[in-house]
């Protein structure tokens, strides 16, 4: 029980870094936009989203309404309840309602991507250790960034930005590898991804809302044409799908 | 207004965003459809929040293009998360000395 815990922190460790690195530079980008340090890391303590927490500054420096704050922050984080979604798919089927509750909290990008990649179902032990260094990092980050901005050389944290796309590439490549429903649903993801990136008027989506798009467009094109098989329904299944061909 | 309202509400809406999925979904989902649909959504989510955005973050393109390249290698070596995320990320870091 207590190896689950222990496992959980470890593969939170590049996901902590790479959030100091991120919520450093957003820390830097709070107090340019007025908001004070305390104010800062208890927006990254509670928040823990990057692309929210940016678009939730922009409202609050131009002084925006409430009803626009909501509004934004449910198209950026639109995203977060497709990864909840496909959560529950791999939870420990025993877990308590206060269980769930309390690890929804850390379902950030990074960690829904570890937490799926992850070969057993998903224990609260787990999802608890996984989730505590990056909502660490993630916080001390935006406070160092906010009181101390300057001083980190900015090819490290450039250098340290990196690793969270590192990470994603590390979970799709081998999937993709071994399945060739994953390589075409991936690929179809970059195509869209590509449309809001460079065509006129959808590139004027916001990036939030454009990688919720891509996503049900991609997965529900991999549904229709390469269905799972009937008992492989996490995304492990990737595997079963390789047999098949 | 106070920005600690602004902060409430940002929090608030964000928790319940991945809240709501989480608790209101119990055990296995039948439909065929979905079933795939969501073992899907963490490979097409995660890409489409790297290609091409990784191009546009800080730092120069060609290191970013290299950091890239290696990630893409190592991951097909399968080698670990961590040994993907920080090959890519020292690549980057040198590429920063050499074409500044």
């Amino acid at each position: 029980m207590k190896k689950e815990f222990t496992h959980g922190l470890k593969c939170g460790i590049p996901i902590a870094l790479g959030y100091f690195a991120v919520s450093f530079s957003l820390g830097i980008t709070m107090v340019a936009a007025g908001i004070s340090a305390a104010q800062g890391t208890v927006m990254s303590l509670t928040n823990l989203t990057s692309a929210g927490e940016f678009a939730g500054i922009r409202v609050i420096a131009v002084g925006g309404t409430l009803a626009e704050m909501v509004l934004t922050q449910v198209i950026i984080n639109l995203r977060y309840s497709l990864m909840s979604l496909s959560l529950t798919q791999k939870l420990d089927p025993g877990m308590s309602l206060w269980k769930k509750l309390i690890i929804a909290f850390g379902n950030t990008d990074e960690i829904f991507a570890v937490a799926m990649s992850h070969q057993k179902s998903l224990t609260f032990r787990f999802m608890v250790g996984l989730q505590l260094l990056p909502i660490i990092g993630w916080t001390s980050g935006t406070l160092l960034g906010a009181i101390a901005g300057n001083l980190m050389p900015e090819r490290v944290s450039i250098a340290m930005n990196v690793m969270l796309y590192g990470m994603f590439i590390a979970i799709v490549v081998p999937a993709a590898k071994k399945s060739k429903p994953v390589l075409i649903v991936a690929c179809m993801s970059v195509v869209f991804s590509c449309l809001f990136r460079y065509v006129p008027v959808l590139n004027e989506i916001s990036e939030g809302l454009a990688i919720s798009i891509c996503t049900v467009a991609a997965a529900a094109l991999g549904a229709i044409f390469f269905p799972v098989k009937e008992h492989g329904a996490s995304a492990d299944s990737s595997k079963n799908d390789t047999s098949k061909k | 207004m106070n920005v600690y309202i602004y902060i409430l509400v940002m929090a608030l809406v964000t928790y319940l965003i991945r809240m709501l999925p989480l608790t209101l979904i119990k055990g296995k989902i039948k439909s065929r459809f979905i079933r795939s649909f969501l073992s899907y959504v963490p490979y097409a989510c995660l890409i489409a929040m790297t290609f091409p955005a990784v191009f546009y973050s800080a730092g120069n393109t060609i290191g970013l293009i290299a950091g890239v390249l290696v990630a893409i290698i190592l991951a097909l070596k399968e080698k670990g998360l961590v040994t993907v995320a920080l090959a890519a990320s020292l690549t980057v870091f040198l590429f920063s000395f050499i074409n500044p």
